[in-house]
């Protein structure tokens, strides 16, 4: 195939060629943004949360009236009675927060009590010896809490009990050797709290892109959190049981003590909510960016597919006079399946350096990551495969006029 | 002539209906996905107070020192000691402190459980500085500068729940065990985004219910129901040990009315910072900001990334559309180089020529625009599956938004058509005639 009559011949359709390398090019630097924040989002929303989903469920749960530190913790303690005889429940905790909870309480941590600045930061999970079984989540090293174990934390209480559980990301981060068992380590607190045991994997209850530097760092501290505003109950219920358990809990509750609130709408969640509350924009994101991207090709190729059927009616007599030479059906097929290539091609070179500049000022502004090249590669070859899709019933109709067009009307 | 052209631009319409549709789709898709972003962007990017946005300020202090803020900024709200200090300078016209409150209102007539609330302990200064304006009675007396009476003002919302809207003041409300006086209602009032405490929440929260004295809150030891943020060692173990650390929780805001209220009040706040130095309780150089409404939103970031992002896509998508739009004009309008050819033997003039075939892509245009007007209805309907709850319901489709979408595609289609009109009117008539 002859490539320069063909760019001779294009130079005699600047605006037509112009228009679709521009719009070749715009649609791979936007379809490669938003495939690679498709691709980041999707990260997130597969995110392990440790908990186990399927049966463990949150209640919010706020004190009507402001009590003494003593009454607060009595009243957790026979409530955690009541919800761990249920028949559909398999245990509860009472927690100041819960993995996905979309924010909560975290503490900078330190390796010496005089260290200014902080080793790192740790999701702070106040809560008794049944979360670990609660949540579900592994124990991979040491132990769990002893009952005799468990404090009690008033509201806003600095407790820094002496035992703590950590998360293996955590102890990874503060002792890459893998010593983290029985060391030592300050949060915020002027006394240090010993790593007796460490569980697999426990998701912090922050999902915000500041959280991402401290991905998976999180803490248990052993202490009922008797804290006069509220608490939340964690409780997984038996397999299964889980709509059962839904039910069974605020009555439970209830029945206990009417000078509570539980919010209609959210105080009570099964995790598959906590899990989309948490990632709601994410969701949202992925779903626009992927209509936009369908979208986006779609009208790309039918743009092109309407400018070269334009072409393919303007040259009618020219490729009947080129099958009349002696043109094969094939060379006319070529030819068009080769002029788009060409096209495409000039508009991908333009396009993947703009993809790159534009992710490059997102980077910028959103805090976003590099777009990775195997995403403008694979969107190189789309688009030009697109582009020879579109053209290709184009230039099939032209393959089919008659050599007699040639003679007709000239 | 207008209506003339604009009778072929329908008919032409008709003419080439898989071009027209393909052009309709570009523009009605184009046009939707920009509207659609675009009315959540305008909703959570909108100035909540317009009036007053550059008379309100929010100063900032260090008190946490360079090894231990954020990026060398100072805190985004004051500790106790530092938020007292301003109060007690009274260097500004009108001044408040505020923090979140979350109370229950006591069971009592038909309901027989606890209704949460969630309000703000705030000085009596809050009420003019921010233009709430009140159906019923007014705020409490800030004459004797205590602003700690059992008096609370609640928003019309909590009225209607607990008095059925009628004047409630001078009624008792039981909150968590307390009894407080009503004082005053407001009406309806929740800017969005909620500039005055994006310290506690992001700025889309639901519209709190009371309004109560700050030194009241403080006397009765209560803690900031949103967040609270300290550095170095926690020591304290009372109340008053709290107050006096390093925790910030409080957000204070200040109204000054010009540019020198303004310098005078950075100065002040300078000269406070390094008063603090002096005394050895800060070991660092002043570090202090003030910024106005506009700048704090633009500091905290309160347009979501996700509202850009998304608003930024699609009008790439809409540009990419127009293209595809030039080249499909294009191709409209020069496979009738023959009708051109006549019309100009005839004696059209070439603006003529051009005029009509603007015309004719504006009636392609305002087509687009009918199928973007509908596209943008079922979007803004069900944007709640793109962004979260609380601000996916900002998002409205109102007259403006209407009148914008539609204009908006008459416009670009216009402006689109005006190279394949220009190519369209320079269709050479000798030639077409020639080889017909």
């Amino acid at each position: 195939m002859q490539i320069k009559p063909i760019l001779v011949a294009l130079r005699r359709h600047k605006a037509g060629t112009v228009l679709i390398a521009l719009q070749i090019a715009l649609t791979l630097a936007i379809v490669c943004n938003a495939l690679f924040i498709i691709h980041e989002r999707l990260a997130n929303l597969s995110e392990q949360s440790g908990v186990d989903e399927g049966n463990a469920l949150v209640v919010t749960n706020h004190w009507a009236v402001e009590k003494p530190t003593q009454q607060v913790d009595a009243q957790i303690r026979a409530d955690m009675a009541a919800l761990r005889q249920l028949s559909s429940v398999r245990d509860a905790a009472p927690a100041t927060g819960y993995p996905l909870q979309g924010g909560g309480w975290d503490n900078f941590i330190t390796l010496t009590p005089e260290q200014v600045k902080p080793t790192t930061d740790s999701a702070v999970y106040v809560s008794d010896d049944h979360l670990l079984d609660t949540l579900g989540v592994r124990l991979v090293a040491g132990r769990n809490f002893r009952p005799d174990e468990i404090l009690v934390m008033g509201t806003q209480e600095v407790v820094i009990p002496p035992v703590v559980i950590v998360s293996k990301a955590l102890a990874d981060r503060l002792f890459p050797d893998g010593s983290a068992l029985g060391k030592s380590i300050y949060a915020m607190g002027p006394t240090p709290s010993t790593i007796i045991g460490i569980v697999d994997v426990l998701h912090r209850q922050g999902t915000s892109q500041w959280n991402k530097a401290y991905a998976g760092q999180s803490l248990i501290w052993p202490a009922r959190p008797a804290d006069s505003r509220g608490v939340f109950y964690i409780v997984r219920a038996k397999p299964g049981q889980r709509a059962a358990a839904m039910r069974e809990v605020p009555k439970a509750l209830f029945a206990q003590s009417r000078m509570r609130m539980l919010d209609p709408k959210d105080g009570i969640l099964d995790y598959a909510q906590v899990r989309q509350r948490a990632y709601d924009s994410d969701r949202g994101m992925v779903i626009l960016m992927g209509l936009i991207c369908v979208v986006l090709l779609a009208i790309t190729a039918a743009g092109i597919v309407g400018l070269s059927s334009f072409w393919v009616g303007q040259r009618r007599k020219q490729i009947g006079v080129r099958r009349a030479l002696g043109a094969t059906r094939a060379d006319i097929l070529s030819y068009f399946l080769t002029e788009n290539f060409l096209i495409g091609l000039g508009g991908v070179v333009v396009g993947a350096v703009l993809a790159i500049g534009i992710n490059l000022w997102m980077v910028t502004q959103f805090e976003m990551a590099r777009l990775s090249l195997a995403y403008v590669a694979a969107g190189v070859v789309a688009l030009l495969l697109l582009g020879q899709g579109a053209v290709l019933a184009p230039a099939l109709r032209a393959s089919h006029v008659s050599p007699v067009e040639a003679t007709r009307s000239v | 002539m207008f209506t003339y052209y604009l009778q072929l631009g329908l008919r032409s319409l008709r003419r080439n209906p898989a071009l027209t549709a393909l052009m309709v789709m570009a523009i009605g898709f184009g046009v939707a996905a920009s509207m659609i972003t675009y009315s959540v962007f305008r909703a959570v990017s909108g100035n909540p107070i317009p009036g007053k946005s550059a008379q309100l300020y929010t100063p900032q202090i260090d008190n946490w020192g360079p090894q231990q803020n954020v990026k060398g900024e100072p805190p985004d709200a004051l500790d106790y000691v530092d938020a007292m200090a301003l109060m007690r300078a009274h260097e500004a016209k009108r001044q408040t402190l505020l923090y979140m409150v979350q109370m229950s209102v006591m069971p009592g007539g038909e309901r027989d459980l606890p209704l949460a609330a969630n309000g703000y302990a705030v000085y009596s200064d809050f009420f003019p500085m921010f233009d709430v304006s009140f159906q019923y009675g007014g705020s409490w007396s800030g004459q004797d500068g205590q602003e700690r009476s059992n008096e609370v003002v609640i928003s019309d919302q909590l009225n209607q729940k607990l008095f059925g809207g009628v004047d409630s003041v001078g009624r008792t409300v039981n909150f968590n065990g307390h009894d407080y006086r009503v004082v005053g209602v407001t009406r309806h009032w929740d800017p969005k985004p909620r500039f005055f405490d994006l310290f506690s929440t992001s700025g889309f929260e639901d519209a709190s219910d009371f309004y109560m004295p700050f030194n009241r809150a403080m006397d009765l030891q209560m803690r900031s129901g949103g967040r609270n943020s300290c550095r170095g060692t926690i020591n304290y173990t009372t109340w008053e040990g709290y107050l006096q650390s390093n925790c910030v929780w409080i957000t204070p805001w200040v109204e000054l009315d010009t540019a020198a209220d303004v310098a005078h009040y950075r100065h002040f706040l300078e000269s406070y910072a390094a008063d603090q130095q002096r005394a050895g309780r800060f070991v660092w150089a002043p570090n202090v900001r003030l910024r106005d409404v506009v700048q704090w939103l633009d500091f905290q970031h309160v347009v979501p990334p996700e509202s850009r992002i998304s608003l930024l896509l699609a009008l790439g998508f809409f540009v990419i559309c127009l293209i595809n739009t030039i080249g499909l004009l294009l191709a409209k309008f020069l496979r009738r180089a023959g009708e051109i050819g006549v019309r100009r033997a005839l004696g059209a003039s070439r603006r003529e020529i051009y005029a009509q075939y603007l015309i004719e892509a504006a009636t392609v245009g305002l087509a687009g625009g009918v199928l973007g007007l509908l596209l943008t209805t079922v979007g803004v309907s069900g944007v709640s599956v793109l962004f979260p709850p609380e601000i996916a319901k900002l998002a409205q489709l109102d007259f403006k938004l209407v009148g914008l979408t539609l204009l908006v595609a008459i416009v670009a289609t216009v402006l689109a058509a005006f190279y394949p009109a220009w190519r369209a009117a320079r269709v050479q008539p000798a030639w077409q005639l020639k080889s017909n």
